[in-house]
C-alpha cells in the first residue's frame, strides 16, 4: 500500500539543509548485556536538519536518542554535539572523560519528548512548562509562565493551565509535555515515538502540532516514529537501522517509494500494513 | 476519684502526648537522613544509613532507653533530661522503621521520571527535590501513620524508667484506689482515642498529598460518619 497523496504535501525539501555536522556519532557502539544494540555506528545531523530513524524494534533507534539525551551512556565511541563531545572534555589538552558540569552544559541544547509523555504528576500544567526554564535557565516567573501560555495555547491547551496531569488525556498530557519542551528553547529535539501510546484520533492531533513545530522553526530533530506520513511531511532524511547499523540513508519520497534494500522494503510493507 | 488522681492521668496524658509529637519529629528527621544516606552514590553515606537501620530495627526501644538512662550516665557521664532520653530513643528506634518507609518510596517513583527531569536539564539534587521527593512522600504518608501509631504505643515503655506518662499516672490511680480493671480500662479508652485522633489527622493528610497529585481518595471513616449524620438531620 502507498500514500499517494503524500507526496503532494508539503514537501520539506525547499529548504535545503546541508549536513554540517552539528552532531556527530563517532564509531558508537553499545550493549546491553549479550546484545549488540549499536554497532561501531557513525553518523551525523547537520544543524536545523529533521531526521526519522526507523527500523524495526530493537535496532538501536531508541539507544540513539537516549544517548544524546545523557540517559544510556555509550560503551565506546565520541558523540560531538556543536563544538562539544558529550561525554568527553577537555582538560589539560586531554579528551577526559566529562564531569556532570560538563554534560549540563552540552545538555542544556537538547531535550526530548518521551513515549509515555512523562508529565510531573506533582505539577499542574503550568507548573509542568515553567519550572525547568525558571529553575533551570533562571528565568522570571513572569517571563516563563508568558511563555508558557503562549506554547500551551500554541498546542490547544490554554484553558487547561490549573489541570493536573492525571486530569488530562494521554493526547492532551502529550502535547503539553511538547510544550514543557519547546519552553527550554532547544536547538536539538528528540522525539521518541510520541504517538505510540496513543490511539490514531489523538495521535492524529500530536503529529499536527509536531508537524505545525517543524515546519515553523530551524531546530534540528531527530524522531523515532512509527508514523510514517509525518516522517514524510517533516524530515529531510530518514534512517533505517537494522541491528544497529544504518542500512539506508535517504529522503523521505525516496526512501518510502523507491527503498534500494530488500530489508527496508519488507520493513516498509509490515508498518504499512498496520496502519 | 479525687481532682488530684485525675491530675495525675491527665498530666500523664500531656507527657505521653509530647513523647509521641516529638518522637514523632525527631523520628521522620532521622528517618529521611539514614533513608536517603542509604540511596546515596556515596559508600560511606549508604554504610552509615544501613547500619543505623539494620542496628535499631533489630534493638529493644526499652534497651536502648535503658542504656540512654542508665549507662550514659554511669559510663559516659552525660546525663539526659528523661523526657528527652524517651523521645531520643523512641525516635531512634522509629526512624529506623521510617527510613525503610522513606527508601522504597522513593525507589518506587519510576525511573522515567527523572529521565523526564534529566531531558529538562534539572540538577540532580533537582531531581530529587521537585521530581522525586513530592511524589515519594505521598505515597509514605500511609506507612507513617502506621508508625506513628506503634510510636504511641510504644511511649508506655517509658513508665518502666520512671517517666510519669499516662501508664504512669494510670499505675499511681490504681494503687491509690485498688481499682485494677477500672483504671486500666479508662488507660485501654484512652490510648484508642488518641490513636483514632492520630489516625484521622493522618488521613486527611493523605488526602491532601494526594489532592496535590490531583487525585482524590474516598472520604475515611469519621467522614462518612459525619456525612451520614448530616445527611439524616
Amino acid at each position: 500500500m502507498t500514500e499517494p497523496s503524500a507526496a503532494a504535501a508539503g514537501s520539506p525539501g525547499e529548504k535545503a539543509t546541508s549536513d554540517d555536522g552539528f552532531i556527530v556519532f563517532d564509531q558508537i557502539s553499545k550493549r546491553f548485556g549479550k546484545n549488540v544494540v549499536l554497532d561501531d555506528l557513525s553518523f551525523s545531523v547537520g544543524s536545523g536538519e529533521r531526521v526519522t530513524l526507523i527500523g524495526p524494534s530493537g535496532s538501536g533507534k531508541t539507544t540513539i536518542l537516549r544517548m544524546l539525551m545523557t540517559l544510556t551512556k555509550p560503551d565506546s565511541g565520541r558523540i560531538r554535539v556543536g563544538e562539544d563531545y558529550l561525554y568527553h572534555e577537555q582538560r589539560n589538552g586531554e579528551l577526559v572523560s566529562a564531569g556532570e558540569q560538563h554534560i549540563r552544559k552540552v545538555r542544556g541544547r537538547i531535550t526530548m519528548v518521551f513515549q509515555q509523555y512523562n508529565l510531573f504528576p506533582n505539577m499542574r500544567v503550568l507548573r509542568n512548562v515553567t519550572e525547568a526554564p525558571v529553575h533551570v535557565l533562571g528565568r522570571s516567573q513572569d517571563e516563563a509562565e508568558e511563555r508558557a501560555k503562549e506554547l500551551l495555547d500554541m498546542v490547544g491547551l490554554g484553558d487547561k493551565l490549573r489541570a493536573y496531569p492525571s486530569q488530562l488525556s494521554g493526547g492532551q498530557q502529550q502535547r503539553v509535555a511538547i510544550a514543557r519542551a519547546l519552553a527550554m528553547d532547544p536547538d536539538i529535539l528528540l522525539l521518541d515515538e510520541v504517538t505510540s501510546a496513543l490511539d490514531p484520533e489523538l495521535a492524529a492531533e500530536v503529529l499536527d502540532v509536531l508537524r505545525d513545530v517543524a515546519l515553523s522553526s530551524d531546530i534540528t530533530m531527530l524522531c523515532v516514529t512509527h508514523a510514517m506520513k509525518f516522517a514524510r511531511d517533516v524530515s529531510h532524511r530518514v534512517l533505517m537501522f537494522d541491528q544497529g547499523r544504518i542500512i539506508e540513508a535517504a529522503p523521505p519520497a525516496e526512501m518510502f517509494d523507491d527503498p534500494k534494500q530488500e530489508r527496508t522494503r519488507t520493513f516498509l510493507e509490515s508498518v504499512l500494513d498496520e496502519t | 476519684m479525687s481532682a488530684g488522681l485525675w491530675n495525675y492521668m491527665f498530666e500523664g496524658l500531656l507527657v505521653t502526648l509530647q513523647l509521641t509529637i516529638f518522637g514523632a519529629v525527631l523520628g521522620l528527621v532521622f528517618a529521611f537522613a539514614a533513608g536517603l544516606a542509604r540511596l546515596s552514590g556515596n559508600k560511606l553515606l549508604r554504610g552509615m544509613g544501613f547500619a543505623y537501620t539494620e542496628a535499631f530495627r533489630g534493638l529493644s526501644a526499652l534497651v536502648v532507653l535503658f542504656w540512654l538512662i542508665f549507662v550514659l550516665p554511669t559510663v559516659f557521664g552525660v546525663q539526659l533530661a528523661p523526657l528527652f532520653a524517651g523521645v531520643l530513643a523512641l525516635a531512634l528506634n522509629i526512624g529506623a522503621y521510617g527510613a525503610e518507609v522513606v527508601r522504597g518510596a522513593v525507589r518506587a517513583v519510576p525511573r522515567s521520571q527523572i529521565e523526564a527531569a534529566i531531558a529538562l536539564n534539572f540538577t540532580p539534587w533537582q531531581r530529587m527535590r521537585k521530581v522525586v521527593l513530592p511524589q515519594a512522600v505521598v505515597a509514605m504518608i500511609p506507612s507513617f501513620s502506621n508508625n506513628l501509631i506503634e510510636l504511641l504505643k510504644a511511649t508506655a515503655l517509658v513508665s518502666v524508667v520512671f517517666l510519669s506518662d499516662l501508664t504512669f499516672g494510670a499505675q499511681l490511680v490504681r494503687a491509690s484506689t485498688g481499682n485494677t480493671a477500672g483504671t486500666f480500662g479508662l488507660l485501654l479508652v484512652a490510648y484508642g482515642l488518641i490513636a483514632l485522633v492520630f489516625t484521622t489527622l493522618m488521613r486527611l493528610l493523605e488526602r491532601r498529598a494526594a489532592a496535590s497529585l490531583g487525585r482524590t481518595v474516598p472520604p475515611g471513616m469519621i467522614a462518612r460518619i459525619f456525612r451520614r449524620t448530616e445527611a439524616s438531620a
